[in-house]
């Protein structure tokens, strides 16, 4: 459950030069709500923006998998132990389902695993951060699922059928994800001072990396107008941006914890809040590949291929073929 | 130099923390070709299309599709059939699905006869009156 902030690229889509009338009919499908299915005519630049959602999507389900994962084995308790381990099986099993969303759209799985580990595909940016102790987990579970379903909930209304199909898959095993983290920050908020204060500093961590989350400011954008309407994009940034911070910073003050930006507060006129502008040089770096644990989380994804492909190719038979799948 | 990390399990593995060396790069088949996954909720009803998962049989492709839509909520039976072996329509094609006026006669809505009965059993009561 880890989409959000989709990362560049849209800068180098072709003004397009599909066919006229193709084009026509395809952008009035999706003005009459239809969805678009694989192997139907759709614009180059359509197809490529998807390809690179979905799979940035997918990316983040893998990557975001490893913080969560560094706790299984430190996990307080049996059942929250069991919890973790289910969430971190769907994050995989989400990955999976995305993978073969974008697979039909004409990208082998092999061909994205190889961008993500060279570097040529992104991944969210708020995976490149490490979770330091028990309240990390709580807060990711919790304010990332959390924005990564404002996110999907958005995305799942788009256009394109196998992503929508997945989208709605995922968000139904996210809601689990939101509500046993949520279980588990109301549980430290209730609890000690020492408790409270591993939660808070929590909280102080994660807050600048939560409003990178949905990207910078999108109304700069030349492709945005084109990619709404086409419906691949259904939401700006700013837009989901706001929409986080309207769920979830009352219910954060709720608990008497605190965020780290003075400059919150909602206007009760607009009912829109206002925030520090969070460091978009911070942001850009991290994406460059220069936050603290970009180079460990693509190190140990490629490792985890080297050393499991014996076994992929052991069961490797020579009549076998690829097909596009259908999904 | 080896990779050092907060997780005991990546210490464990020894990573090499050397990034620039892309000696992964997967070749085209090594994840396997895809098996359409189709999952029935409960008996009585219909197996529905629900996905995609990469196996390299028949057996292994029902035992990654139970992990991967069996994991929670109801199941009592899974298929899979190789992507390559389904056959489909074609979208453009769809027009061929088209019900034209021409084919009331399938449709229930086109025979209505109460009208013509209560005529007659109204013709009926006339005629003994």
């Amino acid at each position: 459950m880890y989409g959000g902030g989709y990362i560049g690229g849209e800068e180098t889509l072709q003004a397009n030069q599909d066919d006229p009338i193709a084009l026509a009919e395809f952008e009035a499908r999706i003005a009459a709500g239809d969805k678009i299915e694989p192997k139907d005519w759709m614009p180059a630049d359509y197809r490529k923006q998807l390809v690179r959602m979905i799979e940035q999507h997918a990316h983040s389900e893998v990557i975001g998998a490893l913080p969560e994962g560094t706790w299984i084995t430190r996990a307080p308790g049996f059942r929250r132990k069991l919890a973790l381990m289910a969430k971190v099986q769907d994050e995989m099993g989400h990955a999976q389902l995305l993978y073969s969303a974008a697979e039909t759209l004409g990208k082998s799985r092999e061909a994205m695993i190889n961008d993500l580990i060279n570097g040529k595909s992104k991944y969210s940016n708020v995976f490149n951060y490490p979770a330091f102790t028990w309240a990390d987990v709580a807060v990711i579970g919790w304010l990332v699922d959390g924005a990564a379903i404002v996110n999907q909930v958005a995305n799942s209304k788009g256009s394109y059928g196998p992503y929508v199909r997945a989208l709605e898959r995922i968000c139904y095993e996210e809601s689990f994800h939101l509500k046993q983290g949520h279980d588990n920050v109301v549980f430290l908020a209730t609890g000690t001072e020492m408790q409270r204060t591993m939660l808070q500093e929590a909280l102080n961590r994660w807050w600048q990396p939560l409003m990178h989350f949905f990207g910078p400011s999108d109304t700069m954008s030349v492709h945005t107008e084109k990619l709404m309407r086409w419906k691949v994009k259904m939401a700006s940034n700013d837009d989901m941006r706001q929409q986080f911070i309207s769920m979830y910073v009352p219910k954060i003050w709720e608990l008497g914890l605190t965020l780290p930006d003075n400059e919150l507060k909602r206007n009760p006129l607009t009912g829109k809040w206002a925030f520090a502008d969070p460091d978009w040089n911070l942001f850009f770096e991290v994406i460059k590949g220069n936050g603290p644990l970009n180079k460990e989380r693509l190190a140990v994804r490629r490792t985890a291929e080297e050393r499991g492909r014996w076994v992929r190719e052991a069961l490797l038979k020579a009549d076998m073929k690829y097909t596009v799948p259908f999904a | 130099m080896k990779i050092k990390s907060l997780d005991p399990r990546i210490n464990r593995i020894q990573i090499d923390a050397d990034t620039e060396n892309p000696q992964a790069m997967l070749h085209p088949l090594e994840n396997w070709p895809t098996y359409e996954v189709f999952h029935q909720k409960k008996r009585g009803t219909h197996h529905e299309h629900v996905g995609v998962v990469h196996a390299t049989s028949s057996e292994l492709a029902l035992a990654f599709a139970k992990e991967q839509f069996a994991r929670r909520g109801e199941t009592v039976n899974l298929w899979v059939v190789k992507s390559e072996d389904m056959m489909a329509t074609d979208y453009s094609d769809a027009d061929v699905f088209a019900t034209t006026p021409e084919k009331s006669f399938r449709d229930p809505a086109a025979y209505s006869v109460k009208e013509k009965i209560d005529q007659w059993v109204a013709k009926q009561k006339n005629h003994a009156g």
